[in-house]
């Protein structure tokens, strides 16, 4: 399901999809903190692709392929945090 | 997921959580850099820098069914999270015709919404249920 990541010395990131990389002003900014969240119960869940770390491996995870299975993704503040 | 890169979650899961999972942790650890995914999700804290605990249960259609989100010092139930699940997989199985009421648990009684049930959730639901 997940591809494997291949890793070199840049830290590998992801981000949500269909979201296109648009050069930064100061008007941009203030949009984007005004966007109100589109999460919604009973809503389509924002597709994303992000690498991460599974029992030994690097891998890119995309939330779609795992349609047809329930999902439960949870976000923390940090590893090494304490609860 | 976290704002942390993969190489830091091989060394917590390496150096840490495989002393109290055995053989590490099974589930794919995710990278967040800069909070892009959290920040669409509603639960990226632009001034800490970081995500807060937000958690999502998505469905085999993609839809978000539940979600939670706490401060970072207090921790999830993961027995709640586990019930809830339970409890959107009946729903979903019974194709909406039975609901579960507040405090089910698996074997506790559902309820079938319909026109005979207005007014008479009472006699079919008792305030000691929503405890365990």
């Amino acid at each position: 399901m997940a591809e494997e990541l291949k890793v070199g010395c840049a830290r590998p990131t992801g981000g949500p999809v269909g979201e296109t990389a648009t050069e930064k002003t100061v008007e941009t900014e203030r949009a984007e903190k005004e966007v109100v969240s589109m999460i919604q119960v009973g809503r389509k869940a924002p597709d994303f692709t992000a690498p991460a770390y599974l029992k030994g491996d690097f891998i890119n995870v995309k939330l779609s392929d795992y349609l047809g299975k329930w999902v439960v993704l949870c976000f923390y503040p940090g590893d090494f945090t304490f609860v | 997921m976290s704002s942390d890169s993969i190489f830091v979650h091989k060394m917590w899961n390496d150096c840490e959580l495989s002393k109290m999972v055995q053989e590490g942790i099974p589930f794919p650890m995710l990278s967040d850099a800069g909070g892009r995914v959290g920040k669409v999700y509603g639960v990226y804290d632009d001034d800490a820098g970081v995500e807060t605990r937000g958690r999502f249960l998505i469905d085999p259609d993609g839809v978000i069914q539940g979600y939670e989100v706490l401060t970072p010092a207090v921790g999830r139930n993961v027995d709640e999270t586990l019930r809830e699940i339970q409890a959107f997989q009946l729903v979903r199985e019974s194709k909406g015709t039975q609901a579960t009421p507040s405090g089910w648990r698996p074997g506790k009684k559902t309820l079938r919404p319909g026109p005979e049930l207005v007014g008479n959730v009472w006699k079919e639901w008792k305030t000691e249920m929503a405890f365990d």
